[in-house]
């Protein structure tokens, strides 16, 4: 048999669809990639797969019953890393899963699942990053907005987060590296896509855009943060190592004067 | 409000707060249930971080720092000559909401300098509290400096708007207390502190039965004590701490390295190092008393007053007892696992749920993350590679010490040039 190289759309749907194909036609060696960001197998067949909603949701069932309910999140996470290759470890995964009685997601010695918790573990702490490090500038229409560049897709992930704590503000959050939005109108959280004018600037509040107080608040904040470091407690590399450096660009704190 | 006029007082009053530690935002259950602003139910958030390392969660300031009392330690203190402010509730209110919508913070932490009286400052940290959660519908962090010798009741209504309460004995023994504060008296310190459990208690008594009960500073009360400005030992200080965790059910004890502050012959003086290495050594501790299962008389007792600087005090109490030792990681149970130098409670989860699928080797662990450098001296697992010398406490150490790279090296070097 020779070997097989699934492309799916690149949505979780996408994935779990060439999983269910996997399964159907009992493929031994596979790989499943996104058709984005796909490279070419010398020696392999590629086969394109449908997105089925219906058969995604079989999937997911089946991944649910066979897992705790952690180690159901830790693989939808694990895939919103996009790193390359997740989607062979996901595979490896779900086949040992349901290879297996027991649940398995905490054997921890079995290379796959350790890989995908400490995977999943990132991609945790970059969604817990997103909802400290988004920073809010008010807009002239009234609405709370953010830009983010995070280091994996997390906006699925902080949703909630932000609908359930600026119940009372519009706001929009918008990932300008996967160029995608959520924005929130006091009812709804709807996904989004903007086209930014050529002298938007995503570093710093141009008052075209932004209220005039929006420049108030930046700099008290600003003298806030400086007002509560204690000088002779400086520690630079534990500062970093909380905030790593490509984090520093859209923190108004950060911003020089 | 003005700009400039709350500006300067924020720099001021953000000033005077900063040595305050806490920076908690966790552990309430304040659920955005009316469509307000903010939510405090899930874990505690930094937002940011200080050039010095330390967390920023919450808006950490000073109602006034005008003081009448006048203690050494303090930066506030009556004879200190630094330049006053006050906020008016007004500011305060308007600089939480503005900060909390642009995501800068979890909430407000607010203290105070005592003006007039202990009362009448208690009301005005209130006023704000009140008003925050009545009028601007904020579901955010609050946490109230209880004042010493506040009333009764004003604690308790407090209680009611504040998430967390906290009050700072500051000096760990009576006697330092009284060099340093003579107008302070620990029974003030002591009054709103068990106020303020006494009501926890009822609460959740009263929740049982009705389960509207307005909440009571659910995320708990917490106090602070100055690290190495009056000559306590490391024992005398977790003795303290261990009492008031057991008896005012305190959800945390911060401990802070003395930053000097005035030229007071009482206090080490302006320009000697901030005990850091110590204090984290103490936070160390704690959490060997909180999470590991110690006792705080199993790493400081009478023989043994001051904890180690160039190991951690895990490590130390494990060289003292090395007859517990090695700990088979395949059979053990969670307690002796969590006395295994190198192994954190995540680290020991872990271990606990992947045995049950197969006896774990040096490979496991280490892809697991157990800091090998120190656990190999204590344990055995699925190898028959494992220590077999007869090794001393001093010998293991020198081993430890060898292979790992400490980021307290300068501050360790330097202390031991001194005696070497």
């Amino acid at each position: 048999m020779t070997a097989k190289n699934l492309i799916y759309d690149g949505t979780f749907d996408g994935f779990l669809s060439a999983v269910f194909y996997v399964f159907e036609q009992k493929l031994k060696t596979v790989t499943i990639q996104n058709e984005f960001t796909m490279q070419q197998g010398l020696f392999s067949e590629n086969e394109t797969i449908h997105t089925d909603v219906s058969k995604a949701n079989r999937v997911w069932k089946g991944i649910k019953s066979k897992l705790s309910s952690q180690g159901s999140y830790q693989l939808y996470y694990a895939f919103l890393s996009e790193q390359s290759g997740v989607e062979d470890l996901l595979l490896d995964y779900v086949q040992y899963a349901f290879s297996q009685q027991k649940k398995v997601d905490k054997d921890y010695s079995h290379p796959s699942i350790l890989k995908i918790a400490q995977i999943a573990k990132s991609v945790g702490r970059e969604k817990h990053r997103m909802e400290a490090f988004v920073r809010f500038r008010l807009t002239k229409d009234a609405i709370y907005f953010a830009n983010i560049e995070p280091d994996f897709n997390v906006l699925p992930l902080i949703e909630k987060h932000f609908k359930r704590r600026y119940a009372d503000q519009k706001w929009v959050i918008y990932d300008i590296k996967r160029n995608y939005g959520l924005f929130y109108d006091l009812h709804n959280v709807e996904v989004m896509q903007m086209d930014f004018p050529d002298n938007f600037d995503f570093t710093k509040s141009n008052d075209a855009f932004f209220a005039t107080q929006e420049f108030e608040f930046q700099k008290l904040w600003q003298d806030y943060f400086k007002a509560t470091n204690i000088e002779s407690r400086k520690n630079m590399k534990l500062h970093i190592r909380h905030i790593p450096k490509r984090y520093w660009k859209y923190l108004s704190e950060k911003q020089p004067n | 409000m003005s700009f400039q006029r709350t500006q300067e007082k924020l720099k001021i009053l953000a000033d005077a707060a900063k040595y305050d530690v806490s920076c908690s935002s966790s552990g309430s259950k304040r659920a955005n249930t009316n469509k307000g602003l903010g939510d405090a139910t899930g874990m505690g958030i930094c937002h940011s971080y200080t050039e010095d390392g330390r967390c920023v969660s919450l808006l950490k300031i000073l109602l006034t720092n005008h003081c009448i009392f006048d203690c050494a330690y303090c930066v506030t203190r009556k004879s200190n000559d630094v330049k006053r402010a006050a906020f008016k509730v007004q500011e305060v209110v308007d600089l939480t909401i503005n900060f909390y919508r642009r995501n800068y913070i979890e909430g407000l932490f607010l203290s105070s300098g005592i003006f007039k009286s202990a009362d009448y400052t208690m009301e005005r940290l209130i006023a704000v509290a009140k008003k925050l959660r009545q009028e601007e519908n904020f579901n955010g962090y609050i946490h109230l400096k209880s004042i010493p010798g506040a009333s009764d009741e004003l604690m308790r209504e407090a209680g009611l708007y504040a998430d967390r309460l906290s009050v700072n004995i500051e000096i760990p023994t009576e006697a330092g207390l009284k060099k340093l504060a003579p107008d302070k008296k620990r029974e003030d310190f002591i009054k709103p502190m068990v106020k303020v459990k006494n009501e926890i208690i009822q609460y959740n008594a009263e929740k049982k039965i009705i389960k509207s009960t307005p909440k009571f500073a659910p995320a708990g009360q917490s106090t602070q004590m100055i690290i190495g400005a009056s000559g306590e030992n490391d024992f005398q200080i977790m003795q303290t701490s261990n009492h008031f965790y057991k008896n005012y059910n305190l959800k945390r004890v911060y401990y802070s390295g003395y930053v000097p502050i005035s030229y007071d012959s009482r206090l080490p003086q302006i320009g000697s190092e901030v005990p850091m290495l110590r204090e984290n050594r103490l936070y160390q501790t704690d959490w060997l008393m909180r999470f590991y299962g110690f006792d705080v008389s199993e790493i400081l007792n009478e023989n043994h007053q001051n904890l180690d600087l160039d190991v951690d005090p895990k490590l130390s109490w494990a060289l003292r007892n090395l007859h517990e030792f090695p700990v088979d990681v395949n059979s053990a149970d969670q307690r002796m696992l969590a006395r295994i130098p190198g192994l954190g409670m995540k680290s020991v989860f872990k271990i606990i749920n992947a045995r049950r699928f197969r006896r774990l080797n040096w490979g496991h662990l280490k892809k697991i993350g157990v800091a090998l450098n120190r656990a190999q001296y204590f344990m055995v697992c699925e190898s028959n590679q494992f220590e077999k010398r007869d090794l001393t406490p001093e010998k293991i150490k020198g081993f430890i010490l060898q292979n790992s790279n400490s980021k307290y090296q300068k501050t360790l070097s330097n202390q031991l040039n001194l005696f070497g």
